[in-house]
């Protein structure tokens, strides 16, 4: 199963919201808890430096697609980089590690079709909730999210798409 | 601080988030802790998997995360907001010291709100078609029309281009409904309020990345009274990165 990592980006490079998790399909029930990321300590130390360095890739895609959703822009050793980005310049990361869905590397192609859609289908949504927070008057572009029933709602799309 | 605390989604809370600052209910982001403040839990695993219903501040229950923003909004009456735009107006009037800052204040006003309608018109346009503006003309076209169209309830009437100047463009509107029904007494000189809505365009555009500076100007003609001139004024390196890329 995988793990992910969730960072939404400001339009100053400054992480507004994070979220560990893992898949919440687990096959195995009752060793850990359904939903806990599994990343090693080592990885995730670097993570926000992982998804910070995509970020140049991320600025490069901006001005030369106009699809709001990047697809998969970037890896590292093993970890996959998913990217989405808003018109008033929020970028959406999720890094995972693709050794999810069996040992064998690399899974079936519809399979990781699937994967791809419900990506994009988590990234809309969380662009939904953003939009939400953002409409509140108290809150101003790039302060970080720290509102739990945002956090609560986010789990939720975690829980329904990955 | 103890862990009693809710945290409530508000920017004052956020000052006083520190790195001892834990959740109660495991819900909510403490940016100085990072991932590890809302890090799934045993409880909240057993909440989300069952989809408990939680009550984690006061509006819950109602909360703006549960309504639906794609949905069009009921229009609003034309005369309550007169009366807060006027209300607006004289508040302003009187913290400012003079027309000039008077039009400065007025465009901060309207600078957020053009930062949050972006997002929000274009979230709304997505379910039709997905496109993101990238092109200086493009984001123009879109101010003029959708963006225009989903706050005052109709396209903007004319968009052009400057003759003389390469960087400038300009919107015009000939009945502006902020300053419908505003008259400028003569000693407030060319006083415009619909520098309320060049905040907004202003806040669009830089939020999407075309650094602008937007002023509004009052351009009567006969028969439109009222007729008002948006004039926006692009950033010099905008230019080099729309041909670096599309030439």
């Amino acid at each position: 199963m995988s793990s992910y990592y969730f960072v939404i980006i400001g339009t100053r490079d400054n992480p507004i919201y994070e979220l560990e998790f893992s898949s919440f399909r687990s096959g195995v029930s009752g060793i850990q808890v359904p939903g806990k990321s599994q990343f090693s300590p080592s990885v995730k130390e670097i993570l926000p430096f992982i998804s910070h360095s995509a970020l140049d890739i991320i600025e490069d895609a901006q001005w030369s697609t106009n699809s709001f959703n990047l697809g998969k822009i970037d890896s590292f050793y093993g970890l996959m980089i998913n990217a989405f980005i808003s018109q008033g310049n929020i970028k959406y990361v999720l890094c995972y590690d693709a050794n999810g869905s069996g040992t064998n590397g690399s899974s079936s192609p519809s399979l990781n079709k699937n994967d791809e859609n419900s990506i994009k289908q988590f990234f809309t949504e969380a662009n939904e909730l953003y939009v939400k927070c953002l409409l509140n008057p108290f809150y101003s572009v790039n302060n970080a999210i720290t509102s739990p029933d945002f956090d609560h709602r986010m789990k939720l799309l975690a829980r329904k798409y990955l | 601080m103890s862990n009693d605390n809710i945290i409530y989604p508000s920017v004052h809370s956020f000052s006083n988030l520190s790195l001892s600052d834990s959740s109660r209910t495991g819900f909510g982001y403490n940016p100085y802790k990072g991932p590890s403040s809302n890090a799934i839990t045993p409880e909240t695993s057993n909440i989300l998997i069952n989809k408990k219903t939680v009550s984690l501040t006061p509006t819950s229950f109602d909360s703006i995360y549960d309504r639906n923003i794609l949905k069009k909004v009921p229009e609003i009456s034309l005369s309550s907001f007169s009366f807060l735009f006027c209300e607006i107006v004289n508040w302003t009037r009187n913290n400012s010291k003079g027309i000039q800052d008077l039009e400065q204040r007025l465009n901060t006003l309207g600078y957020q709100i053009g930062q949050r309608f972006l997002e929000l018109v274009k979230t709304r346009e997505r379910i039709k078609y997905s496109k993101r503006e990238i092109k200086i003309l493009e984001i123009l076209q879109f101010i003029h029309g959708a963006f225009w169209k989903s706050i005052f309830g109709k396209t903007a009437n004319e968009l052009e281009k400057s003759q003389d100047i390469e960087n400038e463009y300009m919107i015009i509107d000939d009945i502006p409904l902020v300053s419908k029904f505003i008259s400028v007494p003569k000693d407030y000189g060319n006083l415009s309020c619909s520098a309320f809505t060049a905040g907004i365009i202003e806040g669009a555009l830089d939020s999407a990345c075309f650094p602008a500076t937007v002023t509004a100007h009052s351009v009567p003609k006969e028969g439109l009274p009222l007729r008002t001139v948006f004039l926006i004024k692009f950033d010099e390196s905008l230019y080099t990165r729309e041909n670096l890329r599309f030439n």
